[in-house]
């Protein structure tokens, strides 16, 4: 890999989106593991727990895609800004306390894994708090790093030049790493602390990270269709206000159970129901810059990519998110396999599609290609094969997931009354079983589409003549 | 033909929209949170204080808010023993923290977060599996101390992990579970069998 045609952001990105990939294809290793131990609940029982390979699961998956954020973030930044990144060195730091922090968390989580009640296991062991297991010496690490990447991108536009995009991308910045603060902290009132860690879960998935790939849509549209700045601007500031205007309230619908008051059922049922329109826009958005350019771009993989994010994000965020987000059906679906069919389809299709689009324009530029798509000497199967395997995996787990988690609502909620006996009745019912052993089937589906991926990443466009990156234009 | 931006699609336009709705919804947002934190704090109409531990807890159907609600009933010492609201507060505060530090949450749902590996525990003190109330301390602690041996499957063959909780642990953490099942949640779970207490 020559790195020598790119800027010093886009280096540094290309570190980031290392890191990232190899955090993927240990979050879906780790999937593969707690989806077995559905199917054989003994399977490595008392040497790595389900509580071990679902936690490793998850927290790559936040973390990786964190990783392809700020990756994706620095390689646009010195384009953006039209001029050169501030404080490199800094970045370059930052990086590499980053990825040894993350690297003794998961060496923590996974030899240590659990700790004594007290404070020092949240310390430097486990907090035991869903999606933000990270001990709280590393959630201080995690702002200081953010911090000094929020001080990069500031200060590098600040020097050059502002835009929509990045004003945007900057506030938005700005309001993710204050939110993961507001999970940094302990109590015993359990009401009080889920309280507050919905306004990290929450308030990063489903608004300032939604926020956040509206900007890199935005720039990946502009960069593979050039289409007109002023158009992107203008849809990335609609998304804005329909993303906020529903997803600020929308929180509301994770208020309904936990002990809060009873009018958040009526203020998270309404706003989250609005939560779907912004994803919509993003489609239309999308779908008709691609067709007003005839599917005419300079990197076919990751137009297709950015193609899979709009649908993903509508349907997995949007449309799945939907189906139970009315407390009047949540009642029954809250905390059952609904929310892992809505979880698959939504964290792929609004964020890994996206960040694998990045993957996409990160390795045209690396190796110098005006080109991506048409002309490759393979004719391009491996980035084929794995966006239909990893899109068919997991919409396929997604499915089989939605069918468990049917079941589940009827037997062990809406009959069983979710008592201990009721969850169990609705564990061994065969509707379920089938349900975990076809989320299996395509859980091997889309861990064949990573690996072909990965060799796809490492291989695209290599041995080509280097020529002026992103000139030509072909069709999709 | 007319090529000047309408008002509504031009840039200036949603950026202020973009804006001021932003700021709304937090601002909203703002004042909600300063009206629920009052009502979910500990000592609460939703949420008890700690020293509910020395009472009977109930879950029962509420004819006005239609929805099962939790009811605190007479006096029934936890492990036979009033305790103080202090010391009530440290054992479950003890108890909660064994929770996070053996990430129950991985497994478990806590009000119905967390992941589905394994039974909710918002009111997995009021359960039925546990037979009766005469029963149920004694059988919570062997549980907890060694769940291999106690395994509570229903046929599913799924166990959980020992994780070595020494007994005076199983009793925090059994404290933690039954002051988290006197919390309001507007009727979640719905439609819950309690077990058999002695006010029915």
């Amino acid at each position: 890999m020559s790195i020598s045609n790119l800027n010093g952001g886009q280096k540094l990105a290309i570190k980031y989106f290392t890191v990232a990939v190899v955090l993927f294809v240990a979050q879906i290793l780790f999937g593969l593991l707690s989806g077995i131990q559905y199917l054989v609940p003994d399977f490595l029982l008392g040497i790595l727990d389900f509580s071990v390979t679902r936690m490793v699961h998850v927290n790559a998956l936040v973390v990786w895609l964190l990783y392809g954020f700020v990756g994706s973030t620095y390689w646009l930044l010195e384009e953006e800004s039209e001029t050169e990144i501030v404080g490199l060195g800094l970045g370059n730091l930052a990086f590499w306390v980053l990825t040894a922090a993350v690297t003794v968390v998961v060496l923590v989580y996974l030899l240590v894994q659990t700790g004594p009640g007290d404070d020092f296991t949240r310390w430097f062991i486990n907090e035991g708090r869903e999606y933000i297991e990270a001990p709280r010496w590393a959630d201080i690490g995690i702002v200081v790093c953010l911090s000094v990447f929020l001080y990069n991108v500031a200060a590098t536009f600040s020097k050059g030049r502002w835009t929509g995009i990045s004003g945007v991308l900057v506030l938005d910045l700005v309001a993710l790493a204050g939110l993961y603060m507001a999970g940094m902290f302990y109590t015993t009132n359990i009401s009080v602390d889920q309280y507050w860690w919905w306004w990290v879960i929450h308030l990063w998935v489903e608004a300032t990270w939604e926020v956040l790939v509206g900007c890199i849509m935005a720039w990946g549209l502009m960069k593979t269709l050039k289409v007109d700045r002023k158009i992107v601007t203008t849809w990335l500031y609609i998304e804005v206000a329909l993303m906020f205007g529903s997803g600020i309230l929308g929180l509301g619908h994770h208020y309904f159970w936990i002990g809060t008051p009873e009018y958040w059922l009526t203020i998270g049922g309404f706003f989250s129901a609005l939560e779907p329109i912004p994803l919509v826009a993003m489609v239309v958005h999308a779908v008709y810059d691609s067709g007003a350019r005839h599917m005419k771009s300079n990197n076919n993989p990751a137009l297709a990519w950015l193609i899979a994010h709009a649908f993903g994000n509508f349907f997995g965020a949007g449309v799945w998110g939907f189906m139970h987000t009315l407390p009047q059906i949540n009642l029954y679906t809250h905390g059952t396999q609904w929310s892992a069919s809505h979880g698959h389809l939504a964290f792929f299709g609004a964020y890994a599609t996206i960040v694998i689009a990045m993957f996409y324009i990160a390795a045209q530029y690396t190796r110098g290609q005006s080109t991506l798509g048409a002309g490759l000497p393979d004719g391009g199967w491996k980035w084929k094969w794995s966006l239909a395997l990893l899109n068919l995996g997991v919409v396929g787990m997604t499915v089989a997931l939605l069918i468990s988690g049917y079941e589940q609502s009827f037997i062990e909620r809406a009959v069983g009354g979710s008592t201990w006996y009721g969850y169990f009745a609705a564990q061994v019912h065969p509707w379920f079983v089938q349900g975990m052993e076809w989320r299996m089937i395509f859980g091997l589906v889309t861990a064949a589409g990573i690996v072909l991926l990965v060799w796809d990443l490492l291989t695209i466009g290599k041995g080509r003549a280097v020529e002026k990156s992103g000139e030509a234009q072909t069709t999709l | 033909m007319n090529n000047e931006t309408p008002w509504w699609s031009s840039e200036s336009f949603w950026k202020k929209t973009a804006i001021w709705v932003t700021a709304f919804m937090f601002v909203v947002l703002i004042i909600l949170t300063l009206d629920s934190i009052p009502k979910i704090s500990v000592g609460s109409e939703r949420v008890p204080s700690y020293s509910v531990i020395n009472k009977r807890i109930g879950y029962e159907f509420n004819d006005a808010r239609n929805m099962q609600v939790p009811v605190i009933g007479a006096e029934a010492p936890l492990f036979g023993k009033v305790v103080s609201e202090e010391e009530a507060e440290a054992l479950v505060t003890f108890g909660k923290k064994i929770t996070q530090g053996r990430n129950c949450m991985s497994c478990h749902t806590l009000l119905g977060n967390g992941s589905y590996f394994a039974p909710d525990l918002t009111k997995a003190w009021l359960d039925p599996g546990w037979g009766s109330e005469a029963d149920r301390e004694e059988l919570m602690i062997a549980f907890l101390m060694d769940p291999q041996a106690n395994a509570r499957s229903f046929g599913s063959g799924r166990t959980m992990p020992n994780l070595h909780l020494s007994k005076e642990e199983s009793k925090a953490v059994i404290a933690f579970l039954k002051w988290m099942s006197s919390i309001d949640t507007n009727g979640f779970p719905y439609n819950f069998t309690v077990i058999e207490q002695e006010t029915k």
